[in-house]
């Protein structure tokens, strides 16, 4: 793409050839008015207010290309009389009830009417019933809706949901003087919204999804509205805290809206999440846990004093990734000052994987981001369970699906109908755990260009390939030739004589043939579809950006060195843009920052897990903690980026660095320690409060600073093993969240309210005896557990999922390391 | 923008300066002043005007708490909460807008949504001890909900009285009686109101 030059009022702007007028307008802070388009999403054009006039004629500035020269203006007289049409239009029949509606103010309809200077009304249609619809974690209020369709456009390019659609509303068609006396464009949008209103995709009374809330975060008015929030708050009120999710390694940029909580209580309370929808899309853990402050009533001395004594008897920390960069610095600088052990499995596995990766690849981080994927047209996921492991790299999937008409492999062994309703262009492959190191092979095979591979992996990938004699059954066309006698008058003699005729005809012919074909034995080990090699040769077609995503999965695989070398490879190799799914928030944070350590000692200190002292901001400790919404810090995100976050409730207790303080380092707030986090790994000496949090008109991600990729000095070993044969057959688990789970922490958001328990699919649970809510024991070698069952229409197949979001389980004991183990299910 | 006319600040042309001496600045002079204000007899004065007009009985003191001035419709005491004529339930809706107009800061409310889906107001309170009374509230509210009322006499034995709600609203047996004032200050509907608007065209 070529950077091009277009003319918008007068004014000279720099754009990519192929970007849409709007896109360069607003990147260019030009002010052109749309409603239905959303940045990232495929243009809709239900508004028809983004008009404009290029090159004389007139155009949606949404979906119209810019071209080199074009020469834009985005008011003219007739544009004007069209836009003044459409908002006159949006109000008809719109409720004046402003003062009770939940957008309160922020609306769209009401800048947008006042923009064009809507003073009187023209139009008029027969109202019909309208009356509002609960539809659970969403309230819709037909009433209010102006039908600009950004939800449905929302949920089916990013979110990938497709649980929204258009439904016809009934009622009267428009009076026909209106076709001749109204501006064009704003008859044509009145006609089409007076047919149309939102419904769902299912026709079912709820909503069944994986329930994100982007729909109402994008809509315009107060139609689409989150069911907590219902009056509860004017969004005036509220304070906005930018902040960055806490919840997984996305690393969303949010707003925390915070107001006092009651009449009574002055105390700040979370209100709701907002988001920059334009540019980041959140999930529901994001949008609807938010409440999961530790609230304490002041310094409990006591616990604090005990809380010292346990650190001078402690040789071990144990931690989770759900802590600040600032708070691993000082994990680490406690071990560097007292010698503790530091455990934290979960990073561990990814730090030791990053470091096999960097021996091959010769860079201490993969190479790429989320971002990427979103601007690629074949992506490929392995070793993710994506929806629930981090919905942005899921949003990312669908919306390359969507947006770029990409086409993607997604290899896991949990069968997934969420991903495979994002189209026919994705080939889910379900291959047998443990099997991933074939799947990489079938990766390197398929895309790696053969003549720079290492000649040894080559030769080894040439090994499953063979020539193959398949007969096959052709249908040809065949030339045939009839003679047929025909009476003809002769001119000559004028009598009827019988000649004979040559007709050719050409006719279908079935034949078989044998003919030489190469058989790929990876495929058959994987366990692809017959069709397999057909469909990708047709969903490979036209296209050119390539994106991998890798998973937990493959980080705590027991080859796991050999799958880092092997995703290496394949990076450096093929086309493919690298990404790697941290397992938890901050779990690049901590493999950076952290010099981890693999056994316990005798006496250990836990910080948001169990240890013999525990520190906790679950409320459930020795010693509360703040949580990570009542903290300023740094949290490392999947895209590389140290993204700065804010407190948006206070604490009053004791936090780790009140503890690190009486030990002996020195420090009034913890983020004095973020200019200090190790520039060896990529960091760098930003001061905290310089560090951004936001977007630019054009996009531009504002946040943190993107980590240094450091080049390393490799040995030039590109050797690989061989894949293991080994699988994991028989009744499988797999340790995996629900959609919106991702640890104790959302698990004590009062708005998600996923049951713990063992998530079966309605397939295994007909097939087996099982029933949703029996009580059952799940056994193997290394522990049992019981619980109830859940039934989960968001997976497939035959593997139940185990969460771990329910700290009360300790469902991590049942796995060795691999998040895939053996077990017996009986019924207790 | 000009501010000349906000600088002359003379209403009238007409007004003039009181022509008064300088006040003395020496020592001898003040004693002289002292002197000459102590010997006036002016105390006299004063109370041979209080002994005339009792021998006349023509008294004007109103015998405040007893008796009472009646006071302008638009006089801007603590507030009341009005119900609707047509059905006597409360006109607030909850907007919020004496909550954000509130240049004190002494209004708080909570909402919900109640068992008809609509916007119910769960508590409302003025802190009076913040409250200056300077009617911004009534001005805006959209319902002529929250009005003024002649109720001067807020005294209490804290000064951060609040006023609940209830305590505002007009009370039912006020409403069924047909009693409830209506406030004619900032706020209420001016007349001629409906000649100004532009009527919505309906296609019923």
């Amino acid at each position: 793409m070529s950077k091009i030059t277009i003319n918008i009022d007068g004014k000279e702007v720099q754009t990519q050839e192929g970007e849409f007028i709007l896109n360069a307008a607003r990147a260019n802070d030009i002010f052109i008015p749309a409603i239905c388009y959303l940045t990232r999403c495929s243009p809709t054009l239900a508004c028809r207010i983004c008009l404009v006039e290029a090159d004389g004629k007139q155009v949606y500035s949404c979906n119209a290309k810019a071209k080199d020269g074009m020469n834009i203006t985005t008011q003219t007289k007739t544009i004007e009389s069209e836009r003044r049409a459409i908002m006159e239009v949006y109000d008809v029949n719109h409720p004046l009830q402003c003062g009770v509606c939940d957008q309160s103010g922020e609306c769209e309809l009401q800048n947008y009417t006042l923009e064009m200077g809507v003073d009187a009304q023209s139009y008029a249609v027969k109202d019909i019933d309208r009356s509002s619809k609960d539809w659970g974690h969403l309230h819709y209020d037909p009433g209010l809706c102006i039908v600009c369709e950004r939800c449905v456009t929302v949920c089916k390019d990013m979110i990938g949901d497709n649980s929204l659609k258009t439904v016809a509303r009934g009622g009267d068609p428009l009076d026909d003087i209106y076709k001749e006396s109204m501006p064009k464009d704003a008859y044509s949008m009145w006609n089409k919204l007076n047919k149309s209103i939102i419904g769902l995709t299912s026709g079912e009374e709820m909503l069944d999804c994986t329930s994100c809330g982007e729909c109402a975060a994008v809509c315009p008015v107060g139609a689409l509205v989150d069911t907590h929030f219902m009056y509860k708050s004017n969004a005036w009120e509220l304070k906005q805290i930018p902040a960055t999710c806490g919840h997984c390694s996305a690393g969303c940029q949010i707003m925390y809206d915070v107001k006092h909580t009651s009449v009574q209580n002055p105390e700040d309370k979370i209100y709701r999440v907002m988001n920059e929808w334009n540019y980041v899309s959140l999930c529901g853990a994001g949008r609807y846990g938010f409440d999961y402050e530790n609230r304490v009533a002041g310094k409990d001395e006591a616990a604090f004093a005990n809380a010292l004594e346990a650190f001078k008897k402690a040789d071990t920390i144990e931690f989770t990734s759900t802590i600040t960069n600032e708070e691993a610095y000082l994990l680490q600088a406690l071990k560097e000052k007292n010698g503790y052990k530091l455990i934290n499995k979960e990073a561990k596995a990814f730090q030791t994987f990053l470091k096999d990766y960097s021996e091959v690849s010769g860079t201490s981080l993969y190479g790429s981001d989320l971002k990427a994927v979103h601007n690629s047209n074949f992506v490929i996921s392995v070793g993710a369970a994506l929806k629930s492991d981090n919905p942005n790299a899921r949003y990312a999937l669908n919306n390359s699906m969507t947006v770029n008409k990409g086409a993607g492999l997604y290899f896991h062994p949990v069968s997934d109908p969420v991903i495979d309703g994002m189209g026919k262009s994705i080939i889910s492959v379900n291959h047998a755990p443990l099997q991933e190191e074939a799947v990489l092979y079938l990766i390197l095979d398929l895309f790696a260009d053969k003549t720079k591979l290492p000649a040894a992996v080559a030769k080894y990938l040439a090994s499953f390939h063979s020539q193959k004699t398949v007969t096959v059954e052709e249908t040809i066309k065949e030339e045939v030739i009839e003679i047929t006698k025909e009476m003809k008058l002769n001119s000559e003699t004028g009598e009827e004589e019988e000649i004979e005729v040559k007709k050719s005809k050409m006719v279908p012919k079935k034949i078989s043939k044998e003919v030489q074909v190469d058989e790929n034995a990876l495929l058959k080990i994987v366990g692809t579809d017959a069709k397999f090699e057909e469909e990708l040769e047709k969903n490979l077609k036209k296209k050119d950006t390539f994106a991998l995503m890798v998973g937990q999965d493959l980080y705590t695989h027991p080859h796991s060195k050999n799958i880092a070398r092997l995703v290496a490879l394949i990076e450096k190799y093929s086309d493919f843009k690298l990404t790697m799914i941290p397992p938890l928030t901050n779990s690049l944070g901590v493999a950076l920052i952290c010099e981890l350590d693999e056994v316990r000692g005798e006496y250990s200190v836990g910080y948001n897990t169990s240890g013999d002292f525990t520190l906790s901001a679950l409320g459930n400790g020795d010693l509360d903690m703040p949580a990570i919404n009542q903290q300023e810090g740094t949290l490392t995100s999947i895209n590389k980026r140290v993204n700065p976050t804010n407190a948006a409730l206070s604490y009053n207790g004791y936090e780790l660095n009140d503890i690190a303080n009486a030990l002996g380092l020195k420090a009034e707030n913890v983020v004095e320690y973020t200019v200090k986090l190790p520039i060896a790994k990529g960091f760098r000496a930003e001061i905290f409060d310089n560090l951004p949090n936001y977007y630019k008109n054009d996009g531009t991600e504002v946040r943190g600073y993107v980590l240094d990729n450091i080049a390393l000095s490799v040995s030039g070993d590109e050797n690989v093993e061989a894949f293991s044969e080994e699988k994991l057959e028989g009744t499988l688990i797999y340790l995996a969240n629900p959609v919106r789970q991702f640890s104790a922490f959302t698990n004590k958001a009062t708005n998600l309210d996923e049951i713990s328990g063992l998530y079966m699919s309605e397939a295994y649970l007909s097939k087996s005896e099982l029933n949703e809510g029996d009580r059952v024991k799940v056994k193997n070698e290394f522990g049992e557990i019981v619980l109830s069952i859940v039934s989960d229409n968001k997976i497939a197949g035959n593997i139940a999922i185990l969460p771990t979001f329910d700290s009360k389980l300790n469902s991590g004991a049942m796995f060795s390391n691999y998040r895939f183990a053996t077990a017996s299910i009986e019924r207790v | 923008m000009n501010n000349e006319q906000f600088n002359n600040r003379n209403v009238n042309d007409s007004y003039y300066l009181v022509d008064i001496k300088d006040y003395p600045t020496d020592g001898w002079g003040k004693f002289k002043r002292v002197v000459k204000r102590t010997f006036r007899g002016e105390l006299f004065v004063g109370l041979w005007v209080v002994l005339r007009e009792m021998i006349k009985f023509d008294i004007h003191t109103i015998q405040y708490p007893l008796e009472k001035m009646p006071i302008g419709p638009r006089y801007r005491a603590v507030h009341e909460m009005k119900r609707l004529w047509e059905s006597d339930t409360e006109r607030c809706i909850g907007c919020g807008l004496c909550e954000k107009i509130c240049i004190s800061d002494c209004i708080r409310m909570d909402t919900k949504i109640d068992e008809y889906s609509r916007k119910e107001v769960s508590q409302y309170t003025i802190n009076l001890g913040r409250c200056i009374f300077c009617g911004y509230c009534a001005e805006v509210c959209p319902e002529l909900a929250i009005t003024h009322g002649g109720e001067y006499e807020n005294a209490s034995e804290q000064r951060e009285h609040f006023i609940l709600y209830e305590d505002m609203l007009t009370p039912i047996d006020t409403m069924k009686a047909g009693k409830q004032l209506e406030f004619e200050g900032f706020g209420a509907i001016t007349p001629h109101e409906d000649e100004r608007m532009k009527k919505t065209p309906l296609a019923y």
